[in-house]
């Protein structure tokens, strides 16, 4: 266990992690439908492979792809399919989504909940067990987690880092299970770091969750993997930053942390590849947290994929007071959502619904050149820049002049600035302008 | 569904990430710069009475009323309120000698805000720190009005002057410079506190200095800039001195003059100056040497509001020179 030194720039914003902090999770009851969207994952979307009126068990495929890139959808309960269509998304907007009435009895597939030992597993026989039980990246990037567990074989890894940062305001779902259920942890670590062959493994923990530090370091001892607390700073839990502080290395400039030899995965997806490999147990609930100023009693939950957000804040007491913003994720990367007729996909790690007090809008400004987001930048960038070129159209300067592609997007230019620009939007609209133009030339 | 659902079928607003800003504001950090030059406006008042008062007045008033009318003008959003028109007038103001009639007081704000600072398209878009366009417009339209200063008190009993010190320094010598204070430790008092002639706002070395360290505790300067640009003069002026090389004072010279004025208030002035610290850090030094530069050898005793006047031109060739160090590029950009 150590104490590392923190990256360059970042910012300091009020964490407002107390609403949750200190509650156990909570299992929400079973909803009376869920609406489960075949596109929960990076990669190509899931073809439905029930029909309406069809009768499925928890846990049983209900969409699937042939492409490698992509992740396997499963009733979260058990009941009738009833309707297959659009239906309003967290990420886009509308996708194709299958609804299935809860029939009360959440009667599971023969095939789950089978003890198994992974010890005894080959690499493959673990690596399909994960595809089939569709886990995805659960900190918000839902990228599949077979894909990047089976990194190509020139890329030699050497280390495995749990990203147990939880670095956006208001989240402790992570830390929570960090407190309750370690072991978990522990053996989802184990399984992944054989599966990449890493050396080393780390669980890298801000030192604000100091119970988790406790926690985990206790549920560590006898194995190899190691603590490392990190100063609280967002954006820590960011995978360059991550690797940056934990191992000195930085991931080069257009580069994948695979390239420097290191895999991150976040705790909620370790835990689901815990429960894929040995129990056979598919991703169907996860742990997230309901928070914000305008929740009346702020939770961390344990929900079934496919709940929607109406169900989940009724279930926390509703609103206390008027939301201006209805957010899934963390403040800083979340998603804005118009309305709570969207349901919980895999990558929902938080739903906050945040007052007029806490997000502190404005009409924005001239860019006063005051150089705050240049300090507040963790890539060394000028993100004032990208503001000003954005709105001058000039996206190709801000790419080779000033290396947009670079930025992670993590806000925090934004959080700073005083003139309230919307840096991240331009930013976002010229790097879908720079990859039309790419595609163009092509 | 229950009643504490009663937002539920509401539309809530839908932006871009990140959701949570920062309480900082423009218009907190102007008016937080006028409050830290408050302290050496009212020791100006104080010092040199009614004309100094009046000279502010017509400065910021002036200033306020051409924002308003350019602004109705250009059918813009009319932003007096955000304290940055009040700041040019202020500190346009602490850059004058307290006898200017107030009317080229008010011309020269008006010239500040109108040309300086609304031509180039309004705050954040101006090249030249406005007050020291309205202050150099002043220059060379009354150079007479603007080079007549008080005629008051030494500290040397009986003995009035109606010279700034650097314009002693310039025209009589550094031994002049000192009988006009009687010793060397007494000047340095007087520089220190600001008993000594000079522009309404520039003379109090203590209160300016305490008003810059509270925007540095604030965050809204970085505390390189007025170090190295003070640190630069200091350093020169004691080895150019006059009697050959290491005999300057340099702590006449940091002290003198509007220095420390613009160190603190003017070289720091966000919109005008490089945009990363290492840019502000060769910014600064820049200045200082182009101060020493026209103290020492120029036609003018004073050179710091054209030395910074001169550095604005290349903030943004510092700029485009001296990116921030990406990460994941190993040193380079």
């Amino acid at each position: 266990m150590f104490k590392l030194k923190s990256f360059k720039g970042g910012i300091h914003p009020n964490d407002s992690k107390r609403f949750t902090a200190e509650k156990s999770i909570v299992v929400m009851p079973l909803p009376s439908k869920v609406i489960i969207p075949v596109r929960q994952h990076i990669g190509a979307p899931c073809e439905p492979i029930v029909a309406k009126g069809d009768l499925v068990k928890t846990g049983q495929v209900i969409a699937s792809s042939e492409n490698y890139v992509s992740s396997l959808v499963h009733a979260s309960l058990s009941g009738k399919v009833i309707d297959i269509g659009e239906y309003p998304h967290p990420v886009y907007g509308k996708c194709l989504s299958i609804v299935i009435e809860n029939d009360g009895l959440d009667e599971w597939v023969e095939t789950a909940n089978v003890d198994c030992d992974w010890v005894s597993l080959t690499l493959d026989e673990s690596l399909t067990k994960i595809r089939n039980a569709g886990v995805v990246g659960m900190g918000g990037a839902t990228f599949p987690t077979h894909v990047k567990l089976a990194p190509p074989a020139d890329k030699k890894i050497d280390t495995f880092i749990l990203n147990a940062a939880e670095c956006e305001p208001y989240l402790t779902a992570d830390h929570r299970m960090m407190v309750e259920q370690p072991e978990r942890i522990v053996v989802g670590v184990q399984i992944t770091v054989k599966l990449i062959g890493a050396k080393t493994a780390y669980i890298g923990i801000e030192d604000n969750k100091p119970d988790a530090i406790v926690a985990m370091k206790k549920a560590c001892e006898g194995t190899d993997i190691k603590v490392a607390i990190l100063p609280a700073k967002y954006p820590q839990g960011s995978e360059k930053m991550l690797i940056k502080v934990i191992t000195g290395k930085e991931v080069p400039s257009g580069k994948l942390p695979m390239d420097v030899g290191v895999v991150v995965q976040n705790v909620g997806t370790v835990i689901a590849v815990g429960d894929a490999v040995n129990k056979n147990v598919p991703l169907i609930e996860r742990v997230t947290t309901i928070s914000g100023g305008a929740i009346k009693e702020p939770k961390n939950v344990l929900i079934r994929i496919g709940t929607t957000f109406k169900d989940v804040i009724d279930f926390c007491g509703g609103f206390k007071e008027e939301p201006i913003k209805v957010i899934m994720g963390g403040p800083m990367m979340g998603f804005a959502q118009s309305d709570l007729d969207v349901a919980v996909i895999k990558g929902v790690s938080g739903i906050l619904a945040l007052t007029e007090s806490e997000v502190h809008t404005g009409k924005s400004k001239a860019c006063i050149r005051c150089g705050k987001c240049v300090e507040a930048c963790p890539h060394g960038l000028t993100p004032a820049m990208f503001a000003i070129l954005g709105e001058k159209g000039l996206f190709m300067e801000a790419k080779d002049d000033f290396h947009i592609l670079d930025c992670a997007e993590c806000g925090s230019c934004v959080y700073v600035c005083p003139a309230k620009r919307d840096i991240v939007q331009h930013i976002r609209t010229s790097k879908y302008k720079i990859a039309m133009s790419n595609a163009a030339k092509k | 569904m229950s009643e504490n659902l009663k937002f539920e079928n509401q539309k809530f607003t839908v932006s871009p990430s990140p959701h949570l800003r920062s309480e900082d504001s423009v218009e907190k950090i102007m008016w937080t710069v006028n409050i830290a030059l408050a302290p050496a406006a009212l020791f100006g008042i104080f010092y040199f009475g009614m004309p100094a008062l009046i000279t502010i007045l017509a400065c910021i008033l002036s200033a306020v009323a051409s924002e308003y009318v350019v602004q109705k003008l250009r059918k813009k959003d009319i932003t007096i309120s955000d304290g940055s028109a009040v700041l040019t007038g202020l500190l346009l103001a602490m850059c004058l000698p307290a006898t200017i009639p107030w009317y080229m007081a008010a011309l020269g704000s008006a010239f500040a805000v109108i040309v300086a600072k609304h031509s180039m398209g309004g705050l954040g878009f101006n090249i030249f720190n406005p007050a020291h366009i309205g202050r150099a417009a002043l220059m060379v339209s009354w150079p007479v009005a603007m080079t007549t200063w008080t005629k008051m008190q030494t500290t040397v009993p009986d003995v009035t002057s109606a010279a700034t010190p650097l314009n002693i320094l310039k025209q009589q010598g550094y031994s002049q410079l000192i009988d006009t204070f009687g010793s060397a430790p007494a000047m340095y008092k007087a520089l220190f506190f600001g008993f000594r002639n000079g522009s309404i706002g520039e003379t109090s070395t203590i209160l300016l200095v305490l008003g810059g360290l509270f925007l540095i505790y604030k965050k809204y300067v970085n505390w390189e800039v007025p170090v190295i640009m003070m640190g630069t003069v200091g350093l020169l002026t004691w080895i150019l001195g006059p009697n050959g090389y290491f005999t300057g004072d340099p702590i006449f010279h940091m002290m003198a003059g509007g220095l420390v004025i613009g160190a603190f208030f003017m070289a720091t002035d966000m919109v005008t100056i490089p945009i990363t610290k290492k840019g502000q850090a060769v910014f600064a030094l820049g200045c200082g040497l182009l101060t020493v530069l026209i103290r020492l050898q120029g036609g003018y005793p004073e050179g710091v509001c054209y030395s910074i006047l001169l550095m604005n031109c290349v903030s943004p060739l510092i700029d485009r020179l001296m990116p921030p160090k990406r990460f994941g590029t190993g040193g380079k950009n």
